[in-house]
């Protein structure tokens, strides 16, 4: 019988960016089989996912529009994943941004846009940071596994918002679950007439680039990628693990809080209880295949905003189900976890 | 007729010499010690019998009949069972479970049926255990006695125990060795690897002395000693060739009174250790691996607070400090491990950077250009191989302890907690690594040498203090060391 192993062995540089390259042209023939199996061709299909929503301006604004809140969970979990703390509550943490910006947003009625908005964000970065304390605290004081936490914490915020929408904030009026309306001042300017481009778009290209110096360039992000890459390095060399592990987790809340204003403000103006639709989830899977770098997975959000985008259209003109976008999705994320492996082990025959 | 005959093993991995010409010969029904320091060979020889390695040439027979052994599974049909020190049962199973696991053909298992064939073992060959109690809930001289029986359940003829004491206390010791003594009455052979010369003379009938992978001698216990065989275990000829001039005492710089550690199940891994260090000396921590010298290395470099006693540096007490502040406090440290104590998957430069971070902070942010120059002045005084901006992990292993020493080193450390610092280097990279702590001490820094290696011990210390067993046997002076004196108080006689 032939058997092969793993062995450690780094590969070069240059291969780490034909990952992405390679990632895709795999995930392209993979997924062809399902949309065979759909009754589409998939040339057909990958043009209308990829290149039909790039060529119209309203339909590649529409793909930045999509890719805003997965900007913005991305560099979430990316800030806490680089500290080596798994967190996995950036949907539940969007949610929490989401209630405070909802409160802001229908209560504060006098106020300047200039006075409002900023008090929106810091009031939602606050509600991320809230939502991920208690896990965080488990974590550093308990040792409290965080992947499970986090992941609980988030069934908890979405009871939680069912009590305000079908409570307190219940529409007097229609009965429906969802907050007052934002008044004017409080709601995001659009950035191009006629499209829903929003301001939250543009902070988000603000915080890609203040994570990227944070994690790059200052004492706290050398400290956060000491502990991220080897623990027990990081002690010895006498950083504090838990007390940055801590801050990681509490500024990847309140990042992941800011997805769920710049949601209601630039595109709801009201908080529903189907804000997300996942956004915290696919947050990992932006992180994952932006390699743990804010670059990185500004471009894999913009890739997978596209691909959002693309399968409706698919779905229109092919009439395959809208579902095969996910399937992409889910394929090109194993396809390049899997290839991550090969960064630093190759299979040999023994 | 021998129950085991081993003749002319040899065994290599890459260029160790392992196992050279050994023979080695088990009678029925005696407990035999297999002694020797580490790396001696004691516990390969014993894997080649078990089947865990194979032998690169050489014959075993069993019961006079020569075999071929590739797998533990065809050792226990041979009737040769192991207890190692780390144990391979199941914490969440029974200990019925444990004992049968992969030794049942039935499909289904009866518990009840399981326990009570655990139970009859049990008391025919006298080692009590509870087969329905889960063995996470068990203590470790339980669990041990869990591995033994699972042997004897296998119908092992011939036990391996390799350093069976290590991780019991007195009275499982003693519970043990009766154990031991009971069992080779009704016919068992005994393999025991030790490097404790009080329980080796007290259990066993013959010893047997390997040294450097070769076999020194094979005695009777009544026709020896424990000196001599403490003289064989240690002797060397390069005995003290390389020592330095002696430092005549002078003003400890760092000072170390009664400090104890406690380990798991309450077992004390560190007891009243006190020892001091001087300006220009190198005080050199000898013993057997799994006699504290890493406990210790974890409390002196921070990673592990005392449960009692107190550290001083130039009468500053410094005890509970973390292992920042330990460094600020002017002590350099390398880790026992480079890989633990270092991070390989960020630059060379960055590890070099990461214990002083505060003073490459420019106004908030990391000065860059700063941890680019001083990585590259170190590279350069330490002779390393690599550039600033290469990832630590590609560094040869000779490399990444010039890295671990020059991070220490560079900040001109008053003390320097030194461990294991030529472990796994090629005689180039070790030169040079005793070299520099040479240098160090030359330069009056205060040099703490935790080294399982008893020839660099030898080779660099001014003092030499023997740990055995978490405490301190002897602080002796490195011209009066000679074979006799460390080899019996690092196997815990004097």
């Amino acid at each position: 019988m032939i058997k092969f192993r793993l062995e450690r062995s780094p590969a070069a540089v240059w291969s780490k960016a034909l990952i992405p390259v390679v990632a895709v042209l795999v995930t392209f023939i993979i997924t062809s089989i399902f949309i065979i199996l759909a009754g589409a061709n998939p040339f057909a299909a990958y043009y209308n996912f990829i290149i039909v929503p790039l060529s119209t301006k309203f339909s590649a604004l529409e793909v930045l529009v999509k890719a805003t809140p997965l900007i913005f969970t991305g560099i979430a979990v990316t800030f806490a994943f680089a500290a080596g703390y798994y967190n996995i509550g950036a949907e539940g943490q969007l949610y929490a941004g989401a209630v405070a910006a909802a409160w802001v947003g229908a209560t504060f009625t006098n106020l300047p846009p200039i006075a409002v908005v900023p008090l929106m964000l810091v009031l939602g970065f606050l509600g991320g940071v809230l939502w991920a304390l208690i896990p965080a605290l488990l974590k550093v004081k308990l040792k409290v596994d965080e992947v499970v936490t986090t992941l609980l914490m988030n069934s908890i915020i979405m009871y939680i918002i069912s009590a305000l929408l079908n409570g307190p904030w219940r529409d007097p009026e229609t009965g429906w679950p969802k907050s007052p309306e934002f008044f004017e001042a409080a709601r995001f300017i659009q950035l191009i007439p006629r499209s829903r481009l929003h301001l939250g778009f543009v902070i988000a290209l603000v915080v890609v680039i203040i994570v990227y110096l944070i994690i790059k360039r200052t004492p706290l992000g050398l400290q956060m990628r000491a502990v991220g890459a080897s623990k027990a390095g990081a002690q010895f060399a006498g950083i504090n693990v838990n007390r940055t592990m801590l801050i990681a987790a509490l500024v990847s809340g309140g990042i992941a809080g800011l997805a769920g204003v710049s949601e209601i403000a630039g595109i709801h103006y009201h908080l529903i209880s189907e804000l997300s639709g996942g956004y915290g989830y696919t947050g990992i899977i932006v992180a994952t295949l932006g390699g743990l770098n804010p670059i990185g997975a500004t471009i894999a959000a913009l890739f997978i905003g596209l691909i959002d985008t693309g399968a409706q259209t698919v779905s229109r003109v092919l009439g395959v189900p809208v579902y095969l976008g996910d399937v992409v999705q889910s394929t090109l994320l194993l396809i390049t976890l899997g290839m991550l492996l090969f960064q630093n082990y190759r299979i040999k025959r023994i | 007729m021998l129950a085991v005959e081993m003749k002319h093993i040899y065994k290599t991995f890459g260029p160790v010499k392992a196992n050279q010409d050994v023979n080695f010969e088990l009678e029925q029904g005696e407990i035999h010690a297999l002694l020797g320091e580490n790396g001696a060979g004691k516990t390969t020889l014993m894997r080649i019998l078990y089947g865990l390695y194979k032998a690169d040439s050489g014959e075993i027979f069993i019961n006079g009949e020569k075999v071929n052994i590739h797998s533990p599974k065809e050792a226990i049909a041979a009737g040769v069972g192991m207890v190692t020190q780390h144990f391979t049962l199941v914490p969440t199973l029974t200990v019925a479970e444990n004992i049968v696991l992969g030794y049942s053909n039935q499909l289904v298992i009866s518990q009840k049926d399981i326990e009570t064939n655990v139970q009859q073992a049990s008391e025919k060959y006298g080692i009590p255990v509870d087969p329905s109690a889960l063995v996470r809930n068990l203590s470790v001289g339980e669990r041990q006695r869990v591995e033994i029986l699972k042997a004897l359940y296998r119908n092992a003829r011939i036990l391996i125990m390799d350093e069976p004491t290590a991780v019991l206390v007195p009275q499982e010791v003693d519970a043990l060795f009766e154990a031991l003594v009971r069992l080779v009455k009704s016919g068992l052979s005994v393999i025991f690897i030790s490097h404790k010369l009080i329980e080796v003379m007290a259990v066993c009938d013959r010893i047997t002395v390997l040294r450097d992978g070769k076999v020194a001698n094979t005695v009777k216990k009544a026709a020896t000693t424990q000196v001599e065989l403490a003289k064989m275990m240690v002797g060397r000829e390069t005995f003290g060739v390389q020592r330095q001039n002696p430092r005549s005492a002078s003003q400890p710089v760092y000072e170390l009174t009664g400090i104890s550690l406690e380990g798991k199940h309450g077992r004390k891994v560190l007891d009243q250790v006190s020892f001091n260090v001087g300006v220009g000396e190198i005080l050199g921590i000898a013993g057997v691996s799994g006699n504290g010298q890493g406990e210790l290395t974890e409390v002196l470099t921070g990673l592990v607070k005392p449960t009692e006693g107190s550290i001083k540096i130039d009468g500053r007490d410094i005890t509970n400090f973390d292992p920042g502040a330990i460094s600020n406090a002017g002590i350099g440290r390398t880790p026992q491990d480079r890989h633990e104590g270092t991070i390989g998957d960020l630059t060379v430069a960055e590890n070099l950077a990461l214990e002083h971070i505060s003073s490459y902070t420019n106004k908030g942010m990391l000065d860059r250009k700063k941890i680019q120059e001083d990585a590259a002045e170190i590279i350069h005084e330490f002779q390393i191989k690599a550039s600033p901006g290469d990832q630590l992990r590609k560094l040869s292993g000779g490399n990444m302890q010039k890295v671990v020493l020059a991070r220490a080193l560079s900040r001109k450390p008053r003390v320097l907690i030194a461990s294991q610092p030529t472990r796994g280097l090629d005689v180039g990279a070790t030169e040079y690594v005793r070299k520099r702590l040479l240098e160090e001490r030359d330069r009056g820094t205060a040099v703490v040498l935790l080294s399982e290696d008893l020839d660099e011990v030898l080779a660099l210390s001014d003092r030499i203090a023997v740990i055995y067993e978490g405490s301190i046997r002897g602080i002796i002076p490195a011209a009066e060391a000679t074979p006799e004196k460390l080899g019996l108080l690092m196997a815990g006689a004097a």
